[in-house]
């Protein structure tokens, strides 16, 4: 008790990292099942089906699978860099996410008194993140390069190059949001937009605000750049490079990889809500009491679609998976529409809302457009979006220092 | 032994140690992922002086994009293994001694100077607002400030000058 009470930020840390761990580690597993679902669906197919009910086992048995196979170093690969590339990308595709708030700074944890929906809340979160993910390039570029071998190489040189191209703009096109908010710390950022959804930075129709939305579009352009998602995933475009940076890899080491890449989705997803759609905040006017039933209410709906679903389409084993997932969702739900509990859930229910909203974004971009030349990436990075980027800045600047050009 | 003093120790070995690395690894990519990790040290150094901004920059700007400039050309030019040469006659019988002399003569003035000797030591620091910083850059040295960047555009300049073929 006595060490507990002495140091009461670093054992909350420790738990909040551990939870937190897990949590994103089962996000991760079960984002893969929901591209593989939605791309199926807009393919007209129906993706995972037989590995529990609806696939929902499918990624215990893809983790299961590239934890058995055998890990392949190629005789010709730089061993060191080799094996360190994919520990560097998850490293830094994970740390990244104890950054981000979840819900509002003001609900504590009972006994320790720290905040309960962070990790930790820094005064200068926002750049802190840019840093972090700034790293993660070398996982890809050094995976290509160590492999030894062509297809990696251009891959990983493809990956570095773009990166820095689209970094730039990354960065232009968020510092509008800090001229606004006037402040780089994630909760300031959010507590700035507070009223309803027409105060999120995005639309910015508030006392104080300007409009934020060619600044988003310039985010998630280069946010999926810098991911390395279609249409800009030329570092491992399979038609041209077989895999592009992880062609050598194989096993736990090409699984890191794929995670490192859903992680740093999450990431960018979770700033994208923060910056220009207010993160933990509810869409909703707060004169609308009610709405703190919504994320009990929804779980309930869901549990409620789960039991229609095990009585009509499910046999044998599968209804049996089905009714324990009927059974959490109602029981979650119905925990979530007793008042104490469901006004701490709040922020995190609308900010997992809104992160899930544009991971379906970014898995619908997938199924629709088709991969970038070369050349035209290059060219649109530096010549569009990068001006474009710079000019959402100079006008927002204009407009917070001269008041009468504001809203309001 | 403080928290803080643990951290600085750390990182100060690993950024002299990531020095060395630099120096005597015969890989290029080797050498460009030592001189990432001094940068990465002294940026939490950096930390532990109460000056988290300068921190982000400089992982932001050092080993976000001028590193990744380094190992791009680096795979680009796909240099092999460096050929290390003997020692030069000079750099063995001036060069070390004066080294060691300069370390020692740094090491005595800073074991002196009770500002310095207090780095690392303090956990509470106060760490300095983003707003005082730029608030300091626009204002009081805004001329340096702008002088920098304008230096900064020539060099620039002068890089797409000599690299320009002639037509």
């Amino acid at each position: 008790m006595g060490f507990i009470s002495q140091h009461p930020v670093l054992v909350a840390s420790i738990i909040k990292i551990a939870v937190l761990l897990f949590i994103v580690m089962t996000a991760l597993a079960y984002l893969t099942w929901m591209e593989r679902k939605i791309i199926a669906h807009i393919q007209s197919r129906w993706g995972p089906y037989y590995v529990g009910a609806h696939g929902l086992l499918q990624p215990l048995a893809d983790g299961l699978k590239f934890l058995f196979k055998e890990d392949i170093t190629p005789p010709v690969a730089d061993r060191l860099v080799y094996t360190l590339a994919p520990f560097l990308a998850l490293s830094v595709g994970l740390t990244a996410i104890a950054l981000i708030p979840f819900g509002p700074p003001d609900v504590l944890i009972p006994v320790l008194r720290q905040q309960a929906w962070s990790v930790t809340d820094i005064n200068i979160g926002l750049l802190m993140v840019f840093a972090i993910t700034a790293i993660g390039v070398y996982g890809v570029a050094l995976a290509g390069w160590s492999s030894n071998s062509k297809y990696p190489l251009m891959g990983g040189l493809r990956s570095s190059a773009q990166m820095i191209s689209y970094e730039v703009s990354l960065t232009m096109s968020v510092v509008g949001v800090v001229l606004v908010a006037g402040s780089f710390n994630f909760n300031e950022i959010i507590q700035h937009q507070k009223g309803a959804f027409w105060h999120w930075n995005i639309l910015g129709l508030q006392h104080g605000a300007f409009p934020q939305i060619i600044g988003f579009l310039c985010y998630l352009t280069a946010a999926i750049a810098e991911t390395n998602r279609i249409p800009f995933d030329l570092p491992e475009a399979e038609t041209e490079l077989v895999a592009g940076f992880h062609t050598e890899y194989s096993s736990f080491k090409f699984a890191m990889f794929f995670m490192a890449e859903y992680a740093n989705m999450i990431t960018v997803s979770c700033l994208a809500t923060i910056l220009f759609f207010g993160g933990w905040l509810s869409p909703l006017p707060e004169s609308w009491h009610w709405q703190i039933f919504l994320p009990g209410a929804g779980l309930v709906l869901l549990g409620i679609y789960c039991a229609y679903d095990t009585l009509t389409e499910m046999r044998g084993i599968a209804r049996l998976q089905l009714a324990v997932v009927t059974a959490l969702a109602l029981g979650g739900g119905l925990l979530c529409l007793i008042p104490p509990v469901a006004s701490v859930i709040q922020g995190p229910f609308w900010f997992t809302t809104k992160i899930l909203v544009i991971l379906f974004f970014y898995i619908w971009l997938r199924g629709t457009l088709p991969r970038f030349r070369y050349d035209q990436l290059m060219s649109f990075g530096w010549k569009l979006l990068l001006p474009v980027s710079l000019a959402n800045l100079v006008i927002t600047a204009f407009v917070m220092i001269w008041p009468w050009l504001r809203h309001g | 032994m403080s928290l803080a003093f643990i951290l600085f120790a750390f990182c100060a070995l690993l950024a002299v140690g990531g020095a060395v690395a630099l120096i005597l690894a015969r890989e290029p990519i080797h050498s460009a992922l030592a001189l990432i990790l001094v940068m990465v040290a002294l940026a939490v150094l950096y930390l532990l002086l109460g000056a988290p901004f300068v921190a982000a920059v400089q992982i932001i700007v050092y080993a976000g994009a001028i590193m990744v400039l380094f190992v791009f050309v680096i795979m680009l030019l796909n240099m092999g293994v460096e050929e290390h040469t003997d020692f030069s006659k000079i750099a063995k019988f001036a060069g070390v001694p004066l080294a060691l002399v300069l370390m020692l003569w740094v090491g005595h003035w800073l074991a002196h100077t009770p500002a310095a000797a207090a780095v690392g030591t303090s956990a509470n620091i106060e760490p300095s607002s983003t707003e005082e910083l730029s608030k300091k850059l626009f204002q009081q040295f805004l001329f340096p400030f702008e002088a920098t960047s304008v230096l900064i555009l020539i060099a620039l300049l002068g890089a797409l000058v000599l690299a320009r073929k002639e037509e």
